[in-house]
């Protein structure tokens, strides 16, 4: 199982050999520093499409929402003076409320989670733009929440906080996904949604907790990304960054058809997905390319791994063929 | 009336691995007659079917065509002998309207290699057809708009188009209503007059009584007997498909049944709206669910186990009311379902053994929500173990065992959660011999440990030598219970086919 990820791991590690190497600034503490604080901040909400894909559904809403919910946020903390642990909740829970609405829209009426999510994305950006009419949102001279910038945007020793906060919630989503009965339904409601519920598994609570999970991240993410950018330009904020967190997703394993994929997966695919950001840098390709290099690369891996996947899926077939047709005389035997 | 042989299979035989679908099988077809082909589940008639289609070729025998000999036939050489199907489950585009479907892969076209389609001569083309049978819709109609009488008419016209001279209809009726299947009795008369022939496979024995010239009877891949026009009657009909010699494979109970179980009270499904079903099974006896395929009886079964909603009735098991249309309160009484269709309903293919197992009392096995593997292990081997599940362990991956051994997965998955009532659907189908009577042993083993057991099957030999006791049902209502000493072929089937007497009262009044 552990295969998957082993190979992205083995790829990230040579293109960034290579890169340091060709760039040995690409290895210097405060680069990889950055890159750290990127990988958390992006990964974040990755999780929660990775989370949301396994069910065999998507969201699309996540970059859109990040600018909502980052604009509200900002709003409570710098124009209505809330104090600073009553606007994170209610950011978090606002992203809690939108993610499970999706969900019921998926599991109640049945709406297709591509439509419901899409729909989001376009509601929520002009949402955003509408409650600042347009006009970007920053912290100005506001005071008050040294604490939770510290919390957010800090750094212990070179290491940044947002990296830290990432990995802590990998760990704790890894033993949701793959020791917990909820991770356990999730995996079979993505794979065969209706011999889970043949089974009694409770499917609509399960595929809409998935997306509530979802919303939670992308809530805290918002944080993340309000005191990264200091400020929140309503139109730009967090745009394309759900195609990142299901890059990440997919690089890593998931796959869209749900029932596949691992937090380890996840984690390695944001990874793999800012080191290409951070090469294109690094390397002098024009930053325009950007986005060509993280397709081209996705697309490479993708093909690779149907290709293993195809090849070891025939040889399990095969090894069941031969074991039945000589396991059957044995048991006859004995 | 002028008639000439045009299709004659002589000894047609099928062979599949370890199995003889159809065994020297003669079938001819004369120019404008019906011709009604009946048998019992499995007695080989869509297999016999499909090879006049071309999609599956004989193992022996040839196919002669207007005197041309065929060992097989391909579906192009089929349709360009003019044979042609009306599929039970209707193959039509509901996005179209009715022309094109008629003439889909062959529209008239315009504008060279643009490929344009001449819509105007398309639908002149199809109305004359439409208008041949009479219908009352035209070529311009949307499918999705039309009734599935009316869609049935449109597979007509569209066998029609190919100048068909045999047209199959396979269970042509089995969603019609009463005046709609007295049109197309009516619609297959003028085909007949047209020198059309019609092979009418039904399991509705007054109305292959009501249209056809000519009845052939299979059994169990052979065929039994034909029967000329006027010697065409139910019990002529019931006396051929039945009487093979069955085999016992009876073990009675250790002890008689208990006086609780689960008791079943004006049943209503989705499916058939307007019957109630009422039954009950006690504790300790295995009873047999027959009826034709169609009749309501994996609807009942997935009512009782909540998959599908139920449209009133109750349910209740040693008393206790079971709420229906919710699967967890039926399987929190104990009330357990190895569904008809173990691949898509009844396991995650893509999940090892251990984890199968386990799906539905997961959490038994977990500590602060978080899943305990041993305990899950235990548990699997334990099941593996008294099931004799075949696999290096249950680590494996479902997907890679045989038809056997991932039934009894969904078995072990059941037995793990000590069941009150077990209800399997179509428990062997798929399934070799060997593991069939373990099987059968099982059911036994749990029966006489207090559980109540209905089994649906659509195997007679089955049904009849499993069961301590049967319900028969015939499109959506019971239509009679047997006990043991009334057990045979002949009584299920006059059940199934809704009891000779009554039956004709009803269509034909």
């Amino acid at each position: 199982m552990l295969r998957k990820e082993l190979g992205l791991f083995l790829l990230i590690i040579i293109i960034g050999a290579i890169t340091a190497v060709l760039n040995p600034q690409f290895i210097s503490q405060i680069n990889l520093s950055n890159l750290a604080n990127q990988i958390g901040l992006f990964g974040l909400f990755a999780i929660g499409v990775g989370v949301v894909i396994i069910t065999g559904g998507i969201e699309l809403s996540v970059g859109s929402m990040l600018a909502l919910l980052g604009i509200i946020f900002l709003d409570l903390l710098v124009n209505h003076e809330l104090a600073w642990p009553l606007a994170l909740l209610i950011t978090v829970g606002g992203g809690v409320i939108l993610g499970t609405i999706h969900g019921l829209l998926v599991t109640q009426l049945r709406l297709q989670p591509f439509v419901v999510t899409l729909c989001g994305l376009l509601i929520y950006r002009g949402l955003a733009r509408y409650y600042t009419a347009d006009s970007t949102a920053g912290f100005g001279y506001g005071s008050g929440y040294e604490t939770l910038e510290w919390l957010v945007s800090g750094r212990v020793g070179v290491v940044p906080n947002a990296f830290i906060f990432f990995v802590a919630v990998c760990l704790i989503m890894s033993v949701v996904l793959h020791k917990s009965v909820f991770g356990r339904y999730l995996f079979a409601v993505g794979k065969n949604e209706e011999a889970a519920r043949f089974s009694g598994i409770p499917t609509k609570l399960v595929i809409t907790a998935a997306y509530s999970i979802a919303g939670l991240l992308t809530g805290l993410s918002a944080i993340f990304f309000v005191f990264y950018t200091q400020s929140v330009s309503p139109s730009a904020h967090g745009n394309f960054y759900e195609l990142y967190a299901v890059a990440a997703a997919v690089l890593g394993g998931c796959s869209l058809r749900g029932g596949e994929g691992s937090i380890l997966g996840i984690f390695l695919g944001t990874v793999l997905l800012q080191v290409l950001q951070n090469l294109v840098n690094m390397l002098g390709i024009p930053s325009s390319l950007n986005y060509t290099v993280m397709g081209a690369v996705i697309m490479l891996g993708v093909i690779a791994d149907r290709e293993l996947q195809r090849r070891r899926m025939q040889k399990i077939m095969i090894e069941s063929a031969t074991a039945r047709a000589t396991g059957k005389p044995s048991a006859a035997a004995g | 009336m002028m008639t000439e042989q045009i299709l004659e299979l002589r000894s047609i035989t099928k062979t599949y691995p370890g199995v003889t679908a159809l065994s020297g099988v003669d079938l001819t077809v004369n120019s404008g007659e019906v011709l009604g082909l009946i048998g019992e589940n499995g007695a080989g008639k869509s297999t016999l079917m499909k090879i006049l289609g071309g999609v599956v070729a004989p193992s022996a025998g040839t196919i002669r065509i207007d005197g041309v000999e065929h060992a097989s036939l391909t579906v192009n050489s089929s349709t360009g002998a003019g044979i042609a199907f009306v599929h039970q489950e209707l193959n039509l585009f509901e996005n179209l309207d009715v022309a094109s479907n008629v003439l889909i892969g062959r529209e008239p076209r315009f504008g060279g290699f643009m490929k344009l389609i001449d819509q105007k001569a398309l639908r002149a083309r199809v109305q004359p057809l439409l208008d041949r049978l009479g219908v009352d819709f035209n070529a311009g109609t949307l499918v999705e708009d039309l009734s599935i009488a009316q869609r049935q008419m449109v597979e007509i016209a569209k066998a029609l188009s190919y100048d068909a001279r045999v047209i199959i209809m396979d269970e042509p009726t089995s969603s019609l209503t009463l005046t709609e299947t007295e049109r197309l009795l009516a619609v297959i008369g003028e085909l007949r007059q047209s020198g059309v022939s019609v092979i009418y496979i039904s399991h509705r024995l007054s109305e292959v009584m009501a249209c056809a010239d000519r009845v052939v009877v299979l059994r169990d891949g052979q065929r039994v007997g034909a029967l000329d026009r006027g010697e065409i009657t139910h019990d002529a009909m019931i006396r051929l498909m039945i009487g093979r010699s069955l085999k016992s494979l009876y073990v009675p109970p250790k002890q008689p049944p208990r006086d609780q179980g689960l008791v079943v009270e004006d049943l209503v499904t989705t499916a058939f709206a307007n019957s109630k079903v009422s039954f009950t099974i006690r504790r300790g006896e295995i009873v047999g669910l027959a009826g034709l395929v169609g009749c309501g009886r994996t609807e009942v079964a997935q009512a009782i186990f909540g998959v599908d909603p139920a449209l009133g009735g109750r349910v209740t098991i040693d008393g206790k009311p079971v709420k229906l249309g919710d699967v967890r309160s039926a399987i929190a009484h104990g009330i357990y379902l190895a569904p008809e269709d173990r691949k898509r309903s009844g396991l995650v293919l893509d999940l090892p053994i251990a984890e199968n197992i386990t799906l539905a009392s997961l959490p038994r096995y977990a500590r602060m929500t978080l899943v305990d593997a041993a305990a899950e292990h235990k548990v699997a081997e334990e099941q593996g173990r008294k099931l004799k599940i075949k696999a290096p362990n249950v680590d494996t991956i479902a997907l890679t065992l045989s038809g056997g051994n991932q039934q009894k997965i969904v078995l072990g998955k059941w037995m793990s959660m000590q069941p009150n009532v077990v209800i399997f659907d179509e428990p062997t189908r798929g399934i070799d011999v060997g593991a069939k009577s373990e099987i059968y042993a099982l059911m036994r083993e749990l029966s006489d440990a207090g559980v109540a057991i209905l089994m649906i099957s659509s195997d007679m030999e089955e049904v009849l030598g499993v069961s301590d006791r049967m319900i028969v049902m015939h499109e959506g209502h019971v239509s009679g219970h047997l006990e043991r000493n009334q057990f045979s072929e002949h009584n299920v089937l006059t059940l199934a086919v809704g009891g000779t007497i009554q039956q004709e009262a009803i269509e034909h009044a």
